[in-house]
């Protein structure tokens, strides 16, 4: 059973009686241990989708399964627990709290999760450890540099052992150099065998992905496989 | 979310504008100081009033003329002369009213006492003997007057170690002249000093016999007041029915509502006091209490605020895994936080002030006026900080918890 399967799913909004479709028909399949980007220009829909694939937003046809349930089976507090336990979410403008030590950030998904207090700052320092952060742990977000905050979101991430990561232009607010430096973060967490899914309108981002998914105008355009 | 990280997080989320917080929460300390001074001056007056007529002693009975006054109206009943002469030979008889004893009638004025060229605004109470015993009071030097000068009238007067000290100073008074109203009085002895005892300062009066009060002083036939001891406590209740029947007789009285005088107790006392003291303290509380409706909105006002800059926040701890409840309870958190921070420090300014205000009566009223702090004036103020919170907290906390999280990460 494939992690991620969408068929025919479409998003339609409605705005004052005026319909936007922003995604039509699309289908596709993820699989665990695949590290995919989502490549299209802005408002081609992908964030769209993302925010669908992550139980953040409602699909308005179609199907969508993660892990083999619809985001129609779960009641809202089921949702919320998806959310925390089975993934990680990367944003574009890191969303760290601010004046509150890198430690205390990677633990956040940790305070709705059901994990022993006891158990949370051994947890937070191996997720700080593998981002290569563990020099950091009680700086404040004002004190990091751009890379940085997006290493401590990625640890946030990683913290409840999610099936899949969902990154939203995760280098948008980054150099070219720091960009790699956290590409690179994300093909070693693959390799790891964790499952990716970023965002990105940038080829040379995309191209660290192994599988490209191009979206064009709310549709499936291309799938490609990088070998 | 644990109950612990919920407080947690809500500390975090209001010491960030710390002094937003503690402007925001002056409303409630307003509110509840005004609700702890209210509370702790009102049992401070209760207690205070009730400390004069405990001095009276559950045996003490007082007999006045005029029915039992029940607004400012009938305060002038209490000058009418339904109490004389025959009926303090009534009342003296014990085949009449068998449990009483040390029967003495009263009649007061106030009155400029002048010796040579000092004077001294003094109240005069005019009494028998017998008062001594009522009163609990005994003469420092000099003697009591007798019943034989009640008979002759003399003018003769003990005075209260206050009036001696500011007339006489440090020399002696007994024997002395001193004048009452114009007239001449012989001063037979000083009263130890006592202080206060059922609202007579005893300190500050001059005593002398009732007939001569009555006669030279006031002019009048009838007495003020007439006050006696029951044997014993237990004898009073009986004693009172006996006075109530010996002086409806007397004045061909059937119908108990149509008495011309009235009894007073330490228990009917105690009970008007509770109820009055009662009424003032509810009514300044509930005026208090718009305060605290006006500090909850200003809570509100601020909560909304908070909330809608923290949207980004929110869709954060959503997209992480924060269910709705866990949203609502830290906003809600917050809330109570403040208004409860609020709350104690309300109760610790109002007890601060009742305490001052205390120590201010204390000294500039002869009453002695305790500092009470009734634990169910605290004990209301944390709960009515906690609810105002509540009520106050809900709206923006369901506003917060009902945020979708992509509105809320796209929020700039």
């Amino acid at each position: 059973m494939p992690l991620i399967k969408l068929t025919k799913l479409e998003k339609t909004y409605y705005t004052g009686g005026v319909e936007t479709p922003v995604l039509c028909q699309v289908s596709f399949s993820i699989e665990k241990g695949e590290f995919v980007a989502i490549m299209g220009p802005s408002g081609s829909g992908k964030s769209t989708l993302l925010h669908i694939l992550g139980f953040l937003d409602r699909h308005t046809a179609g199907e969508y399964r993660f892990d083999g349930k619809t985001i129609d089976d779960l009641s809202p507090d089921e949702i919320a627990h998806v959310r925390n336990q089975k993934m990680g979410f990367v944003f574009q403008s890191f969303n760290l709290l601010p004046r509150t030590s890198v430690l205390d950030n990677i633990k956040l998904p940790l305070l709705y999760s059901d994990i022993p207090e006891k158990k949370w700052t051994t947890l937070a320092s191996a997720a700080a450890k593998a981002v290569g952060l563990s020099h950091r742990l009680n700086f404040q977000p004002a004190q990091l540099s751009g890379g940085e905050k997006q290493r401590v979101a990625i640890a946030r991430a990683l913290i409840n052992k999610p099936e899949v990561i969902f990154a939203d232009e995760p280098t948008g607010n980054l150099d070219t150099k720091t960009s790699e430096q956290i590409m690179q973060l994300f093909q070693n967490l693959n390799e790891e065998k964790h499952t990716i899914v970023l965002i990105t309108h940038e080829p040379d981002i995309a191209k660290h992905a192994r599988r490209i998914l191009y979206i064009r105008d709310g549709q499936l355009a291309k799938d490609e496989k990088i070998s | 979310m644990t109950i612990k990280h919920t407080i947690k997080t809500s500390f975090n989320g209001l010491s960030v504008n710390k002094s937003r917080t503690l402007l925001t929460l002056l409303g409630i300390v307003i509110g509840i100081t005004s609700i702890i001074l209210v509370m702790s001056v009102g049992a401070g007056a209760q207690s205070a009033i009730l400390g004069q007529f405990k001095g009276l002693g559950s045996r003490t009975i007082s007999i006045e003329p005029g029915r039992m006054p029940e607004g400012p109206s009938d305060m002038a009943e209490i000058y009418t002369d339904s109490l004389k002469k025959r009926e303090l030979v009534a009342l003296q008889d014990k085949g009449n009213v068998p449990g009483l004893v040390n029967l003495t009638p009263l009649v007061m004025l106030p009155a400029t006492l002048a010796y040579q060229n000092e004077t001294y605004r003094a109240n005069v109470i005019g009494g028998s003997p017998l008062i001594a015993d009522i009163l609990d009071i005994q003469p420092e030097t000099g003697n009591f007057f007798t019943e034989d000068d009640v008979k002759l009238r003399s003018s003769v007067t003990i005075i209260g170690s206050k009036i001696k000290d500011e007339l006489f100073g440090a020399s002696d008074a007994i024997g002395q002249k001193i004048k009452i109203k114009g007239r001449t009085f012989r001063i037979i002895g000083v009263i130890a000093p006592k202080g206060q005892v059922m609202m007579l300062e005893v300190d500050k009066m001059a005593l002398v016999p009732y007939t001569t009060a009555q006669q030279y002083l006031l002019g009048i036939d009838y007495f003020q007041d007439i006050m006696a001891q029951a044997e014993s406590e237990e004898a009073a209740p009986a004693a009172v029915r006996d006075i109530e029947q010996t002086l409806r007789t007397l004045h061909n009285i059937t119908d108990p509502k149509k008495d011309d005088f009235h009894i007073v107790t330490q228990a009917v006392v105690v009970e008007r006091v509770g109820i009055i003291t009662g009424i003032l303290t509810v009514l300044l509380v509930s005026v208090a209490a718009v305060s605290l409706v006006v500090g909850g909105i200003g809570i509100m006002n601020i909560m909304l605020v908070s909330v809608t800059e923290r949207t980004r926040e929110i869709g954060l701890r959503k997209a992480l895994g924060a269910t709705d409840q866990d949203i609502l309870s830290q906003f809600l958190t917050e809330a109570m936080m403040m208004t409860v921070l609020g709350g104690l420090l309300g109760i610790g300014f109002g007890a601060g002030f009742s305490l001052i205000a205390a120590s201010i009566l204390n000294k500039v009223t002869a009453l002695a006026w305790p500092f009470t702090f009734p634990i169910s004036a605290a004990m209301l103020g944390i709960g009515v900080a906690t609810f105002i919170g509540l009520v106050f907290g809900l709206y923006p906390a369901r506003l917060a918890s009902q945020k979708s999280p992509i509105e809320a990460l796209r929020y700039e």
